[in-house]
């Protein structure tokens, strides 16, 4: 029943506590609904957040949403080993897989989802971005799947980062355009297309 | 000449409590002080489970009957929700120092701006003369036949020695009703207990031994007697804490 | 004006009931509603209230209603195990005939159980969940949006037949964000003559208890109760249907379960299975007649629980056993897949038993 379906996006987001899962979900989230789509965003809770695998499901909607739970994604973003090797299955026929490459060498096990290969804890690291890994990710997820303007992207990032984090906005835009211009290289296409031709969904 | 008139703030309804019992004396007490302090009008009262559960058809003011122990808790929301009222908990020592122990030493902790009227006849009077947490060494009881054994039971739980540990509360006294000496500095600990309320000070508790003939098994003369003889050496009556007296020193 | 923002379903009840007026909430922390506490222990002091963590949810529910005797709105959260504590004041409450308004975000139990999501505490609920004669009105949100609505009707109701409003949800709409519209107006004003507010030696006293001595008053006292909840009974029943025009197969969920169940009664109807959902937003009153009317035209109920059975059974006494009803549940924290509750509703659709 959860087929990929025209109006609608299920998104996971997987990893360990502490890489930014539940944040990124609401950046998701909160670009949804400045989109103008029904959103629903649900964390995992209790001692697994402390250290542990965390988990948050985000669907945008253009119709009322059902249930909140994300059993079959259409994009699954992976930040460790454990997530996605427990979630690569469950990925609808036809969707993505977002990874960070620099903590999961694993070889893609499906012929009918795309693959997106992003080293983002490295090219944090390099670019002084320690700790920003997961918004290099959002970066590559918005340039394939959630398509804003620099504004929009701006106006996110006002309403997501709390007050007393508002130093960090500059680092987090910066961290979003790196992951954005990676997502964007031609090789990293080519390399997606190479591996694993995308089907339509 | 009067020598004594009925304080304005208990009805004329007689108390159903046994001959001898000193709840009535306490009472009037509790009524004179709200009558000395002109605080009538905004006193709310409320009564605990046990043998003063009927409390509020004694005094003239607004009250409430809380569940077994809770009425520190009671006291606390009623105290909250209208910091302009004054509001006393009447317990007894199965009800505050057994069930209601948590609600009590939290209540003293928070330094919540209430009274606590606890009144300690060392036995469950309502049920029939079960030991209560306050029950002597020795004491016989329904449940306790051959004399309170403190290697079964436990010792009996002195609520002023160990409130007065606490860093919260502001009052902590305790005093007895079976002597005209006893009941006249009762009656200064308890006026004390609701006008340290009024200044805004917190938490005042004042423990008030009592008498149970009935379930002691004994006259009423009988009764005082004991807790001048084994009471009163074992809960020894005086000022536990006084925030306001140390800060006149 | 009314403001749309993202919030998370624990947060939005918590901000709805300040737009409520309630500036009294006792609370002790328990998983899966910490948000409650942790919103309020910021919110209240903004608007002037109080917010008192207690020493256990025993004393929280008795500070409830030493509020509440002083006719002031006042509130208190907690999740199952938190809820058995609480039940001796809600007998009081009750008992009492003061409003009162209190959340369980249901978890998996028995005993301490798990966190994660339940709703095996529909009986505790929708019963009374104390001991003697009584009834809580309980109100079941299914969204973030309902988390805040539900609230503020909850309020309403709570000071309109002086009883406590329950709302019983579960850690998935607790935890979860969605968009929600929060309307700020002037909270409904309840007259409460009978509160402990001093007699300003003007009048008689007032006394609220729950003690009554002699019996044939007591059974006065509870028979005038039961006027007052057959009253709620006819007014205030609240339940949404959803494809049931034409629905063969009924499922009957609430909260997070109907979520689920709209999922799989949109499936069904897009393969030609006339499915439809009937969602009962007040559990206590439970929707008996919308049951009843169902009845007449559908052939097979199917209950969608996270319990191993408890609704079920209000069904079957709402539509007197006229049609079959099967039960599709999860439990222990687990909730059913679409596809679960799909592959009930094509077996039941076949012929064939659950």
């Amino acid at each position: 029943m959860q087929t990929k379906q025209a109006n609608t996006q299920r998104i996971l987001i997987a990893g360990f506590g502490g890489q930014g899962i539940l944040f990124f979900g609401k950046w998701i989230a909160h670009a949804g609904a400045l989109l103008g789509k029904q959103i629903t965003w649900l964390p995992s809770y209790g001692p697994e957040m402390r250290g542990g695998t965390a988990n948050c499901s985000v669907i945008l909607s253009d119709d009322a949403i059902g249930s909140p739970i994300v059993h079959e994604p259409d994009v699954l973003i992976a930040m460790n080993l454990p997530s996605f090797l427990a979630y690569q299955p469950s990925v609808c026929a036809g969707g993505e897989i977002l990874y960070d490459a620099s903590l999961i060498q694993d070889t893609p096990a499906r012929e009918d989802v795309c693959y997106r290969a992003i080293a983002a804890t490295r090219i944090a690291s390099d670019a002084g971005l320690d700790g920003f890994a997961n918004m290099i990710l959002l970066g590559a997820f918005l340039e394939d799947c959630l398509p804003l303007t620099q504004a929009q992207r701006a106006q996110v990032l006002s309403q997501v980062v709390p007050v007393h984090k508002k130093h960090l906005i500059e680092a987090n835009m910066r961290a979003l355009s790196l992951g954005r211009e990676y997502a964007a290289r031609s090789e990293s296409k080519a390399e997606k297309t190479r591996l694993h031709p995308r089907k339509a969904g | 000449m009067i020598v004594a008139t009925r304080p304005h703030a208990l009805t004329t309804a007689p108390t159903h409590y046994c001959p001898g019992c000193t709840h009535g004396i306490i009472h009037r007490l509790v009524a004179e002080a709200i009558d000395a302090l002109g605080i009538e009008g905004r006193t709310i009262g409320i009564a605990p489970v046990g043998c003063s559960v009927l409390a509020y058809n004694y005094f003239n003011l607004d009250m409430t009957v809380a569940a077994h122990g809770r009425a520190p808790a009671v006291a606390t929301g009623l105290k909250r929700a209208n910091p302009e009222s004054i509001v006393f908990a009447y317990q007894g020592d199965g009800d505050l120092a057994s069930i209601g122990m948590a609600e009590a030493v939290h209540a003293a902790a928070r330094n919540e701006n209430i009274t606590v009227i606890f009144v300690n006849n060392a036995i469950y009077g309502m049920t029939g003369g079960q030991m209560a947490p306050t029950s002597l060494p020795g004491q016989v009881t329904q449940t306790s036949p051959a004399g309170r054994d403190e290697l079964l039971c436990g010792f009996p739980v002195k609520v002023c020695e160990m409130l007065a540990q606490l860093d919260g509360p502001e009052y902590i006294a305790r005093v007895a009703a079976n002597s005209v000496k006893n009941v006249l500095s009762a009656k200064k600990a308890i006026e004390k207990a609701f006008r340290n309320q009024v200044e805004g000070r917190g938490f005042s508790l004042v423990e008030v031994l009592s008498s149970c003939p009935t379930n002691w098994g004994m006259t009423p003369g009988d009764a005082l007697g004991w807790m001048d003889s084994t009471m009163i050496p074992y809960y020894p009556l005086g000022v536990y804490k006084d925030r306001s007296a140390k800060e006149a020193d | 004006m009314a403001k749309t923002v993202l919030m998370k379903g624990n947060e939005a009840l918590a901000e709805a009931a300040i737009q409520a007026g309630c500036r009294h909430y006792f609370g002790y922390p328990i998983t899966p509603q910490t948000e409650i506490g942790a919103y309020l222990a910021k919110r209240m002091p903004e608007v002037g209230g109080v917010f008192l963590q207690a020493e256990s949810e025993i004393a929280a529910i008795h500070m409830v209603y030493g509020a509440s005797c002083a006719g002031k709105r006042a509130m208190t959260s907690s999740s199952s195990p938190g809820i058995s504590l609480k039940s001796e004041g809600l007998s009081y409450l009750a008992g009492s005939d003061l409003p009162a308004f209190v959340v369980n975000v249901q978890r998996a139990g028995p005993g301490l159980g798990g966190i994660q999501p339940a709703q095996a505490d529909y009986f505790q609920a929708t019963r009374g969940g104390g001991h003697g004669d009584f009834r809580n009105i309980v109100l079941a949100p299914a969204s973030v949006q309902e988390m805040a609505s539900l609230t503020l009707r909850g309020f309403d109701l709570a000071d309109r037949y002086n009883m406590t409003a329950m709302i019983l949800t579960d850690g998935t709409i607790g935890q979860m964000m969605e968009q929600v519209t929060l309307e700020s107006a002037e909270p409904t004003a309840f007259e409460k003559p009978w509160a402990l507010t001093g007699t300003r030696c003007e009048r008689e006293k007032h006394v609220i208890t729950s003690l009554y001595l002699a019996p044939d008053e007591l059974e006065q006292k509870n028979l005038s109760r039961f006027a007052r909840y057959a009253r709620v009974q006819r007014a205030e029943t609240m339940v949404e249907t959803y494809g049931m025009e034409d629905a063969e197969i009924c499922l009957v969920a609430y909260g997070i379960a109907a979520r689920v169940s709209k999922n799989a009664v949109a499936a069904a109807r897009a393969s030609g299975i006339r499915a439809g959902l009937i969602r009962p937003i007040t559990l206590w009153p439970f929707p008996a007649e919308a049951l009843a009317n169902a009845a007449e035209h559908v052939r097979q109920f199917l209950s969608v629980e996270l319990s191993m059975g408890q609704m079920i059974q209000d069904i079957e006494l709402a539509i007197r056993c006229r049609r079959p009803v099967s039960l599709v549940s999860r439990v222990g924290g687990m909730i059913p897949t679409p596809e679960q509750v799909l592959l009930a509703i094509e077996r039941v659709a076949r012929g064939e038993a659950i």
